[in-house]
Order: C-alpha cells, then sequence, then structure tokens
C-alpha cells in the first residue's frame, strides 16, 4: 500500500483488528444461550467484515454508494455483528437475533433492516443479481461497487459459475465478490474439492488473489491491490471457522454448531484471552 | 473487416430481421415512454421477439447466454437498481429451471421484474422438454405473482403494455405470431389486468377459455348455436389475480362449464375456475379440455393439439356430454 493509499482508508490494520474483535463479541454475545447456531461463521468472518464495513465500503442509499450483498443468509449473525460495529444497526436490538417476530433473523430479508439488500438463505443466488446490479450502476452511470461475500459452499451451485462466467465476460468491474474459503459445509468438511480457486477465477476473466482471511492487514492489501483492475474481482479469503475460540474451533467441522449452556462461558473468555 | 465496411449490429449478428410482433410492438411503444425498461434474455431473443428492442435500445439489452438462473437473478439485481427488466426465455426454462430464484429474489420482495415465457402450452413442436404445460401451476402458487395468458395478437400486445404498467412481478405467456392465433376482434376493449370478458352470451353451458383455446371454443360455441345450444364463452387471459365473480356468474347462470386450456388441467385454469366456484359455493358440473395428467408428443401443432383433445371438436364434445349427462 502507498502512503496516499493508506491515508485514505479508514482505521488503520491495528484499529480494524479491535473492531473485528468487536464483531466477535457481538456474534458471541448473540449466539449465547440459544444452544447451537451460526456462531462459527459469525467468527471467521469478522476480519472480512471489519475490512469491508468499517473502511473498504462507503454504504448508504446515495447515488454514488457501495452496496453490500450477504449471499449466504446463514452468515447473518456477522452481518448484524458488523453492522453493529459500524452504527449501522442499534446494537441493542442485537439481543433480538433468532427471536419469534424480531427482523434480525438466522438469514437475511431484503429491506426488513436498512441495509439488506438481499434475501439470502437459498445459496448462491447472490452473485447473479449483484451481477444485474453491476449493471444497473454501469447503464445508471453510478460508480459504487457491488461487494459480494459469498462462502465457498455456494461454489457447488451452478448458479455460481453462471454469473461467474457472466461477469467475467462483460467485465463487470463494479463487482468485488469476497469470497469466505473456510472449507466447511453442512455435511461437515469441503465434500467437493473446489481448489485451485485463484486460477479458477482467473480463468474466468476476473482478477483475483487471495489472502488470510483472519488477518486484517492481509484482507486490505488484497482489497488495494484489487482496486484498480477493470475486471471483476475475487478476493479469496482463506479462513478458520470459528477463529478465536479454540473450543469451537476443536469441535468437529460444524456448519451449525452445538453448544451446552455451560460452555458459553468458556467460549467468552476463550474469546478473550485470545485477543 | 475493412474501414468502411458496416460493422453488423447486435441485432443483425442474431439473425434474421423480422417484423415486430405483439410482444416488440406492446414492449417498444412502453420503451419510448420509459427509460427504465431494460431487456434481458438467455440466449433467447431471436425466439422471443426481442430484436426490435435490441435494435432501437441496443445499450438497454443484455444477453446473460443459456443461463436461467443467472436471466432471473440479474433481472431482479436490475431491478433492485431501479429499472425494470423484462426476462425472456422459453416458459419450460424460466419455471423448471429458474423457479427458486423466480420465488425468493423476484415474487418475495415483490421486485419488477417481467417474466416473459415463450412457447406456452403445445405451441412447441419439439416435444416435452420445450412444452410448457405446467408453467402456470408453478406460478400461480407463488405468493403475489400476477399471472397472464394472452389469448391472440391483439391480447398479446395489449398484455405486455399492462404487464409493463402492473407495479410489481409478472409471468407474461408469450404468443410470437402477429397473425397467429387469429385475432379474434380487433374493436374489443383492450386488454384489462385481472377481468375475463364474456365474448358470447349463453345459457346452457359456459366455455371459459384461455390462451390458443379461445378461438376453438368460439367455433364450438357457434357449431352448438346451429345445434340450438345457447353456449357462452368467457375468455380468460390473467390467470392470477383471478376474475371469481366472472366464473361464478356464468356458473350461476349455466349450471355447467367446460375449461379450454393451454396446459395442464391441473394447476391451471380448471383449477382457478374449480377454486372460485368452491370458494364462492356456487355449484356447477365442470369438465376440463387441455392436456390430461400427461406430456405432451413431438409433432406439429395441429397433430400434437390432435393427440391431446385441444381443439374445437374436443370443447364441442365436453359440451354435450355436460348437456346429455
Amino acid at each position: 500500500m502507498t502512503p496516499a493509499q493508506a491515508a485514505t482508508r479508514a482505521g488503520t490494520a491495528a484499529e480494524l483488528a479491535a473492531r473485528a474483535h468487536n464483531i466477535r463479541r457481538n456474534v458471541v454475545r448473540m449466539a449465547t444461550g440459544k444452544g447451537e447456531g451460526y456462531v462459527g461463521q459469525g467468527l471467521d468472518a469478522a476480519e472480512i467484515l471489519a475490512a469491508l464495513f468499517c473502511s473498504e465500503l462507503r454504504l448508504g442509499t446515495g447515488r454514488d454508494d457501495d452496496r453490500f450483498i450477504l449471499s449466504p443468509g446463514h452468515y447473518s449473525i456477522a452481518l448484524w455483528a458488523a453492522m453493529a460495529e459500524a452504527v449501522m444497526l442499534d446494537a441493542g436490538l442485537l439481543d433480538s437475533y433468532g427471536a419469534d417476530g424480531s427482523d434480525i433473523i438466522m438469514s437475511t430479508h431484503r429491506g426488513a433492516v436498512a441495509g439488506v439488500e438481499l434475501t439470502g438463505g437459498s445459496l448462491a443466488h447472490g452473485l447473479p443479481v449483484a451481477a444485474g446490479m453491476a449493471i444497473g450502476n454501469a447503464l445508471a452511470g453510478r460508480p459504487g461497487r457491488i461487494a459480494t461475500f459469498v462462502s465457498d459452499g455456494e461454489l457447488q451451485e451452478g448458479s455460481q459459475w453462471e454469473a461467474i462466467m457472466f461477469a467475467g465476460h462483460r467485465r463487470l468491474s463494479a463487482l468485488l465478490m469476497v469470497l469466505d474459503v473456510n472449507r466447511t459445509q453442512a455435511d461437515g468438511p469441503l465434500v467437493i474439492e473446489h481448489e485451485p480457486l485463484v486460477e479458477k477465477l482467473r480463468a474466468f476473466g476476473w482478477w483475483c488473489d487471495d489472502v488470510d482471511g483472519n488477518d486484517v492487514s492481509a484482507i486490505l492489501a488484497g482489497l488495494d491491490a484489487a482496486r484498480a483492475d477493470e475486471r471483476p474481482k475475487a478476493l479469496v479469503c482463506r479462513t478458520r471457522l470459528a477463529n478465536g475460540v479454540p473450543l469451537l474451533m476443536q469441535r468437529d467441522r460444524a456448519h451449525f454448531v452445538r453448544v451446552g449452556d455451560d460452555e458459553w462461558q468458556t467460549v467468552a473468555d476463550q474469546l478473550e484471552e485470545g485477543r | 473487416m475493412s474501414a468502411t465496411e458496416r460493422r453488423p449490429s447486435t441485432a443483425e449478428q442474431m439473425g434474421r430481421m423480422t417484423a415486430p410482433g405483439p410482444f416488440a410492438a406492446g414492449l417498444l411503444a412502453v420503451a419510448e415512454r420509459r427509460a427504465d425498461i431494460v431487456a434481458v434474455t438467455a440466449d433467447s431473443a431471436k425466439y422471443t421477439d426481442l430484436l426490435p428492442f435490441v435494435e432501437r435500445y441496443p445499450d438497454r439489452f443484455v444477453d446473460v447466454g443459456i443461463a436461467e438462473q443467472n436471466l432471473i437473478g440479474v433481472a431482479a439485481g436490475l431491478a433492485m437498481s431501479g429499472y425494470t427488466p423484462v426476462a425472456t426465455t422459453f416458459a419450460v426454462f424460466a419455471t423448471r429451471r429458474a423457479l427458486d430464484f423466480i420465488a425468493i429474489q423476484c415474487a418475495l420482495t415483490h421486485e419488477n421484474v417481467k417474466i416473459v415465457a415463450g412457447l406456452p402450452g403445445i405451441c412447441s413442436t419439439f416435444g416435452p422438454t420445450h412444452q410448457g404445460i405446467d408453467d402456470l401451476a408453478h406460478m400461480r402458487v407463488i405468493p403475489g405473482m400476477t399471472v397472464i395468458d394472452p389469448c391472440d395478437p391483439f391480447d398479446m400486445e395489449q398484455a405486455t403494455i399492462a404487464a409493463l404498467d402492473h407495479d410489481g412481478p409478472v409471468y407474461l405467456r408469450q404468443l410470437l405470431g402477429r397473425h397467429e392465433p387469429p385475432v379474434l376482434d380487433p374493436a374489443r376493449h383492450p386488454f384489462v389486468l385481472g377481468k375475463a370478458r364474456r365474448l358470447r352470451d349463453g345459457t346452457d353451458v359456459g366455455i371459459v377459455a384461455s390462451s390458443i383455446m379461445v378461438a376453438p371454443a368460439v367455433a364450438a360455441a357457434e357449431q352448438l348455436a346451429a345445434d340450438g345450444v345457447s353456449a357462452a364463452v368467457l375468455q380468460v387471459s390473467t390467470l392470477k389475480p383471478f376474475d371469481d365473480d366472472a366464473v361464478a356468474e356464468l356458473a350461476a347462470a349455466t349450471g355447467r362449464l367446460v375449461t379450454a386450456e393451454n396446459h395442464a388441467v391441473i394447476g391451471g385454469l380448471h383449477s382457478a375456475v374449480a377454486e372460485a366456484l368452491v370458494g364462492r359455493g356456487v355449484a356447477a358440473r365442470v369438465a376440463a379440455v387441455g392436456m390430461q395428467d400427461e406430456f405432451g408428443v413431438f409433432g406439429t401443432r395441429p397433430y400434437v393439439a390432435e393427440h391431446h383433445g385441444l381443439t374445437t371438436d374436443s370443447v364441442l364434445a365436453a359440451c354435450r356430454r355436460l348437456l346429455t349427462g
């Protein structure tokens, strides 16, 4: 990163790492007592969302603003945590996560909460919709980017590749795909090998590079490198499910973690110890 | 290519330019006054009457290739960006291959996406993979979806305009030809969303017909009249919202209905009529002309129609069974 670029970026790496920690705290706070949930995804995506929400993106409803698309609705716990950290969501609402009648649902519903652009839950819908939004921006001459968070399991859906091929062909430069590669899915460890990811995406006409997705500095460097390219951009972020909480990281690779009532205090303690 | 040689337009590269069909005419009429209209297709511009639009508005056209999920996803993204996308492909591919995207990205949050579906029912000669005999059932059951099944070129053009001007997701079945099926009555009033139209009054039996079965229904009613039987014909072009009133009124007056549709008799017009009658508590016997829980055969339109009983004779026979049984 050149000094000039560094100067324009909100937050230093150290500050953003602290914000990622706050996002993890929010995630644990939301998951505690629920017995089970997508706490693993929430913890693994904290650095990515800290980088996007607290530095890289200019989110809002203005004509020139960026848009954020969360493709896998199952990660909504991380989205709510990050939005609260970025002061886009009242942190007091986090306690209603998953409660009957709450808008802070275990997935996402477009428009139910300001800033939620996509209904998630059915996987691999995000990139096709984001491609349409990128075309919309191009048609209207709007400069904003469409940042799309995609999970690696979604790559098994055909619609993902329809959109990847299309975006590469159309050189949809407004598209920024951040791919969370935690190599975990509902049945456990990745059931279909997807590597080599970087080579695949480059072959489809995308700018692509990979970084440690739990290292804020590496993510920021990747986002900086991507920025100038005129192709659609994919940043492959290699993450560790439940990062920051050894108790959960050592558990069987689980997409949907089960946590006993007596374990939540340990989860909270380990999160603070590992800081 | 030499510098002086004219570069062919996108539309020309796609093949033979044809005169605009009724869909293109309606689309162009609206696109002229509304800059938010964009067209998206899945390698079907030529076969869904999009070329006149492509020629006129090349920058407002997107071809996603043979990828129907992406077609609907991209269309939804455009709608979420303030545009009104018209997404075209064949009925079978829109509804069988992209159903989840239609339900979640178009209907759930009421996005302004217009799905224009070619080759409805037995309009394809290419067998069961291309004959959309179940598309209306898939679309009717999706909450908030408006479902339109025009009956002739005049109706098609008018319905296109109404669909584009309607706020919300619309599934519009497409009839391609400018002269086929023959225009029933160009002097009749324009298409009105949600309203069935009484083409003919009658007291002995009522024929409720849609799509390419409206003309056979009228022909059947004329033959019945020659036999001294008074048959009414109700043309239904909007499957949802359905005109329960018109159907209930006809059933109350005749006590006997025949439904005639270019679709399976399960989930389409026949089902909509039955639901309306049950809901209103109107008792009537209702016979169904359409695809009888079977896939279609390959062949020319008359052959397929004959094979599956989507003909004037079938409508006549159904009426006579009700009148004598």
